[in-house]
């Protein structure tokens, strides 16, 4: 880990990916509160290191396939905060022109594959998706972030179970918050160690901190690689969030104190303190990055804000290709 | 030339994995042993494994890869051994491929073609005999085709594959080993419009896949009578081809559906909604329909033949619509 740290501009880099998506969040529930933006909002808040660290570790021509829960790695993938608000916002120059909202991000440019709020939805499309690179001779890997939730799901095994099957460059990214909506992992899973499940398709797995963004970094990395040219891989990173699962959300099942011991674990603390302690950040540095997180924020708002609404006439549009119905 | 409709899938299927190498096959069954409707009899030797991919039963899953190999370039066909398997797919076809061109605005689409055996006849009981094309016939996003002729089952594939988005084609299982003339019709093969089998002036009998071949049969029937019925295949389900049985419903101011899934919230249904909705002041009597019984379907041979349409029933619905005189009144 140290080794990695001493690389200070990726370790930076990851800082200031981390505080965009955190002053990101933190506006979307200010403007939740203001009405600006309806429906469900699921906040990522706590959980920053996993998509930071797990995105980085991909290319430009790889592919991702991501929950509900993924403005953030939207947001790390490349796809502006201008478009994501706007899309929140429910306008015409959202990522999808008001079609999808939150839940539902998609871009073609960065091989941004939604943005699923079906829970493990997404796997057998990553699977798919991979057999694709493989059918067409592409070097690609395909991401699936996922949440532990979505290991209870038929889907999760029987795609775990084809890529393995088939040797498909699929990573398995799943983001073990340790709730489901509002039921703990024990509740829910007979076993609940998640490595272990991946062995039962032999397949790898590792099991990372995901509150530390350079080991999850090095991880995805290490990951990503092996799946390139190989088989699947699974990781868990373990992760916490510090938010109620959405807006509607009372959060009656967790206790305070566990929350609060999660957050003094905190991915952005984490890391920054640990770069002041070898010199490599100043406070002055730390303000700068998160100001200027807060001024990509604010833009786009301001665009959001100034956004247009999409034509009821198009309302029938992109239901199928060339037909209005 | 004289094939079988099994024959005529068959080559369609031939021909998109020999012109396309974008396309493949992925299913149960399909490579070693040959499809388990034998459609794809040979097919693993020709092309190998990569393009004829036998899958686990994992339907969820390798619906879902069929989708995501689609938005990543390919044009894989999937193939469900049945409509009821189909159910466990459910969530990647409705909730995935349907949505996929909307919720992200154009910017993806997803080119798939789910083929699955469906209806009665077989003596397979209820799990493998349902009809249940209405379902996938609500879903916006979705086209839904079900090729009843030989020409349709050779050329309706071909059409499929060049759409842009996810297409379900139907195979009535018992039309697989029906045999008839391939002509050239085939090559026009579209996706969009409902076709008159036999035109006639006195009711128009509207049916699809497996109850096509019925409708032409109790035709037949009432010709002797002297009844003179006109046959529409309505060949897509969604979108329906209002057009062409509104127009024939014009013609003949009568109408009876054949549907061979359950009445209540079925297909029939729509279709007459829409006759009353377009054609109401052009009606001589009240549409009628002749659906499956609302009974899932029974193992037993006699059981079986009464819970499906029949010739007679149609015949029946036919000439109660007409009145006791069976026709004597036109």
């Amino acid at each position: 880990m140290s080794e990695n740290i001493d690389n200070g501009e990726t370790a930076l880099a990851l800082l200031r990916d981390m505080l965009r998506i955190r002053r990101f969040e933190e506006r979307c529930a200010e403007l939740y509160g203001e009405s600006k933006i309806r429906g469900f909002l699921h906040l990522y808040i706590g959980e920053e290191a996993v998509a930071v660290g797990a995105v980085r570790a991909l290319g430009p021509d790889d592919a991702i396939v991501a929950t509900y829960r993924e403005h953030g790695h939207a947001l790390v993938r490349g796809v502006s905060a201008n478009a994501i608000m706007a899309e929140m916002y429910g306008r015409r120059e959202g990522c999808c022109r008001g079609r999808g909202g939150s839940m539902h991000l998609f871009d073609a440019a960065t091989r941004f594959y939604g943005g699923n709020a079906i829970v493990g939805g997404g796997l057998p499309i990553a699977v798919g998706l991979a057999l694709a690179d493989r059918l067409q001779g592409r070097a690609g890997v395909t991401a699936a972030f996922f949440g532990e939730g979505a290991v209870a799901e038929g889907a999760f095994h029987e795609s775990m179970n084809l890529a393995a099957l088939w040797r498909l460059p699929v990573a398995f990214f799943c983001e073990n918050n340790f709730y489901a909506m509002g039921t703990a992992l024990a509740r829910s899973e007979s076993q609940t160690d998640l490595c272990a499940k991946a062995a039962a398709f032999g397949m790898p797995a590792t099991k990372v901190d995901g509150m530390d963004v350079m080991a999850v970094h090095e991880a995805a990395r290490e990951a990503v690689r092996q799946v390139r040219g190989g088989g699947p891989v699974f990781v868990e990173f373990q992760t916490y969030r510090y938010r109620a699962h959405s807006m509607f959300d009372p959060d009656l099942y967790r206790d305070r104190a566990e929350i609060e011991a999660w957050k003094k674990r905190g991915p952005i603390h984490n890391l920054s303190n640990r770069l002041k302690a070898l010199g490599k950040l100043t406070e002055a540095q730390f303000l700068a990055l998160d100001a200027e997180a807060t001024k990509e924020v604010e833009a786009a708002v301001a665009f959001a804000e100034a956004g247009s609404l999409e034509p009821i006439e198009d309302l029938a549009l992109d239901v199928v290709a060339g037909r209005k119905r | 030339m004289r094939i079988s409709y099994r024959e005529a899938m068959r080559m369609a299927l031939h021909d998109a994995l020999a012109s396309d190498p974008r396309v493949f096959l992925m299913g149960e069954d399909v490579g070693k042993y040959g499809g388990s409707y034998a459609v794809s009899k040979g097919f693993l030797d020709e092309f190998g494994p990569e393009r004829i991919r036998d899958t686990p039963l994992s339907e969820l899953a390798f619906v879902g890869a069929g989708i995501g190999a689609a938005l990543g370039g390919m044009r894989p066909i999937v193939e469900v051994m049945t409509v009821n398997f189909s159910l466990l797919a459910l969530d990647a076809i409705v909730n995935s491929a349907a949505l996929y061109r909307h919720m992200s605005a154009g910017q993806f689409h997803v080119p798939l073609v789910i083929r699955m055996a469906t209806g009665a006849g077989r003596q397979l009981a209820a799990q493998h005999s349902h009809s249940l094309e209405n379902w996938y016939a609500h879903v916006p996003g979705l086209t839904v085709v079900a090729p009843a002729t030989i020409d349709d089952a050779r050329g309706m594939l071909a059409a499929a594959l060049a759409e842009p988005d996810p297409v379900i084609v139907f195979e009535h299982v018992m039309l697989y080993n029906v045999e008839g003339e391939l002509g050239d019709a085939w090559r026009e093969a579209d996706l969009r419009s409902a076709r008159v089998m036999k035109s006639g002036r006195d009711v128009t009998l509207i049916a699809w896949g497996g109850t096509v071949g019925k409708a032409i049969e109790a035709a037949e029937a009432l010709a002797a009578d002297g009844i003179d019925a006109e046959v529409v295949d309505l060949r897509v389900l969604r979108p329906l081809d209002d057009a062409t049985y509104v127009a024939s419903v014009r013609r003949t101011h009568r109408a009876v559906v054949v549907d061979e899934g359950w009445r209540s919230g079925s297909l029939a249904a729509e279709v007459m909604a829409r006759i009353m909705e377009q054609a109401f002041y052009d009606l001589d009597a009240p549409v009628a329909r002749v659906c499956s019984e609302e009974v899932p379907i029974p193992y037993a041979k006699h059981l079986e033949d009464a819970a499906l349409p029949q010739p007679a029933k149609i015949v029946a619905a036919v000439r109660r619509m007409l009145g006791g005189a069976a026709g004597a009144s036109r």
